[in-house]
């Protein structure tokens, strides 16, 4: 049975910076991805914007993915492409982890094991869409693989649900091959998008954002021929006599991605609701002692650089590093949607440690606060934020002596 | 006045920018307060788009303009673009079409067909 010190399922960004780190520290690395080709989603995401943190370029999703790579083939990482993890077990002193290839079945023992997943798109089953069950109803991302992978056109004429980014990225992408975009519909009565999406993908091409509208119906028998559209009130119920149709062979859903966890529940490692990724502490160190968690799967990021970040952090720990822990959690207030990492480990290094947060609502002129067993160690101001554009912070808790309880909040600045 | 909103970093700064003076206010950097007035001037874009290949494991290569072209040339240069068929296994930053659309930017590849 083969060994190794750190073992990373997963070759996207995330596992890939993960990658480059571990082996850094001379250990034994082996990185386990499913498809044929290292890269994760970024291979299909042909647009730029990418590296503008991490290489200080703008880059495409291609290009930032094939440097990562090229960094981890310049390592002495194990790669094993289209194998696929089918069982873990935690042993005495190590994972037992199963996968299936064209070799067969392996069985592989790790001493650290890093989950860097990715995610996974919202379907139509997930959003309640009545109506028949045509072909033409697809996500965004599946519409990306078809024409920057494939070089097919799925539709002519559509219609786009829900304004994330990949929605909007896709509308610009549609419409520059020719198709049609009808309209962008978002359920909400703000956009999900960046900012600068919402400009180059919408406002460049004329394509309608339609806030607080939805799609109710879908019609068509082999292929999509329309979908019923329906404004909603604040509470996201039908307004009744809104309703319209509207001619299409294509519904492109962009309506969340879900943390891929599979593995992680497999482990019994407990998730957060709020960001559906695992509770972890400021090493992203799962509350299963020896598992790790980075990227998408810890929690959906907006940029694909906090992602490769993610990934570092997770490798930084030393596989010989068995706790013990104390772990403090954080506290949060209503105005923050989450906090990535959840907890802190005193027992860990506290100098640099590196805060992720959402804000629940749209909100101006805001004051961050960070507490330490109720003392005030720092502040920050904002003049914006945005539940779609995700902070990050960086904290030195080193001299704060924590004892009892950390405390982040999010409120009007006076 | 005109209201634009910077999209050169993740800030996404608010400017508004006076059209007779081109004095732009709102931005926190040199860039933003470039591109308030390019905006307003000869608003500027990169084109991400693919391209044929004769490849039949690879029918497409993800592309970008080396540069920014004005949002007036995105249409020609997409035309242009479909009209290219790559042949050769390149490195991704190879340029397939020099100088597209006479904007003076060339276009190169950001895959690599050669690994």
């Amino acid at each position: 049975m083969e060994r190794y010190d750190t073992v990373i399922i997963g070759g996207g960004p995330a596992g890939l910076a993960a990658a480059s780190r571990a082996s850094a520290d001379q250990q034994s690395v082996l990185l386990i991805e499913r498809e044929a080709k290292l890269g994760g989603i970024l291979k299909q995401c042909i647009h730029d914007g990418f590296g503008l943190m991490r290489f200080k370029e703008k880059l495409s999703g291609p290009e930032y993915a094939e440097r990562e790579v090229e960094r981890v083939l310049r390592t002495n990482t194990t790669i094993k492409t289209l194998s696929f993890v089918t069982k873990i077990e935690k042993g005495d002193d190590s994972f037992i982890i199963s996968l299936v290839n064209r070799q067969g079945i392996e069985t592989i023992a790790a001493r650290k094991l890093i989950l860097a997943t990715g995610c996974r798109e919202r379907t139509a089953k997930q959003v309640s869409i009545h109506g028949t069950n045509p072909s033409g109803v697809l996500t965004a991302g599946s519409a990306q693989y078809y024409m920057n992978i494939l070089g097919q056109m799925p539709t002519k004429r559509c219609v786009i649900l829900g304004s994330g980014d990949i929605g909007l990225i896709m509308a610009r992408r549609i419409t520059l091959e020719g198709g049609q975009v009808l309209g962008v519909y978002e359920i909400k009565n703000q956009p999900s998008g960046l900012t600068r999406n919402l400009i180059q993908c919408l406002d460049d091409f004329n394509i309608p954002l339609y806030l607080s509208t939805t799609v109710t119906r879908v019609y068509g028998h082999e292929r999509l021929e329309g979908v019923e559209v329906a404004q909603v009130d604040d509470r996201f119920r039908v307004i009744p006599g809104t309703e319209k149709r509207l001619a299409c062979d294509a519904l492109i859903l962009s309506v969340g991605l879900i943390p891929e966890n599979e593995m992680a529940e497999l482990l019994q490692v407990p998730l957060n609701p709020a960001t559906k990724g695992p509770y972890v502490d400021q090493a992203f160190e799962t509350l299963v002692p020896g598992v790790f968690s980075c990227g998408n799967a810890l929690h959906v990021s907006d940029v694909a650089d906090m992602v490769s970040e993610t990934g570092e952090i997770a490798a930084a720990t030393p596989p010989s590093d068995h706790g013990p822990r104390h772990l403090v959690p954080i506290k949060i207030n209503e105005a923050l949607a989450y906090v990535v990492p959840s907890h802190i480990d005193v027992n860990k290094p506290l100098d640099h440690v590196i805060v992720y947060f959402r804000s629940r609502d749209c909100q101006t002129k805001q004051k961050l606060t960070v507490l330490i067993d109720e003392t005030i160690i720092m502040t920050r101001k904002y003049k914006q934020v945005r539940p779609p554009e995700m902070e990050r912070l960086k904290l030195d808790l080193s001299k704060a002596g924590i004892k009892d309880s950390i405390e982040i909040r999010l409120e009007a600045d006076a | 006045m005109k209201d634009i909103i910077c999209i050169v970093c993740p800030n996404s700064c608010h400017l508004q920018v006076d059209e007779t003076t081109m004095k732009v206010i709102g931005q926190q950097c040199p860039r933003g307060e470039a591109y308030g007035r390019q905006e307003l001037t000869n608003p500027q874009r990169t084109l991400t788009t693919s391209v044929r290949t004769s490849f039949s494991d690879h029918p497409l290569v993800s592309v970008r303009t080396n540069g920014e072209i004005p949002k007036t040339a995105i249409a020609q240069v997409m035309g242009e673009l479909q009209k290219v068929i790559v042949t050769q296994r390149l490195p991704r930053g190879s340029v397939i079409v020099e100088n597209v659309a006479m904007t003076g930017v060339d276009v190169i590849t950001t895959t690599s067909l050669d690994r």
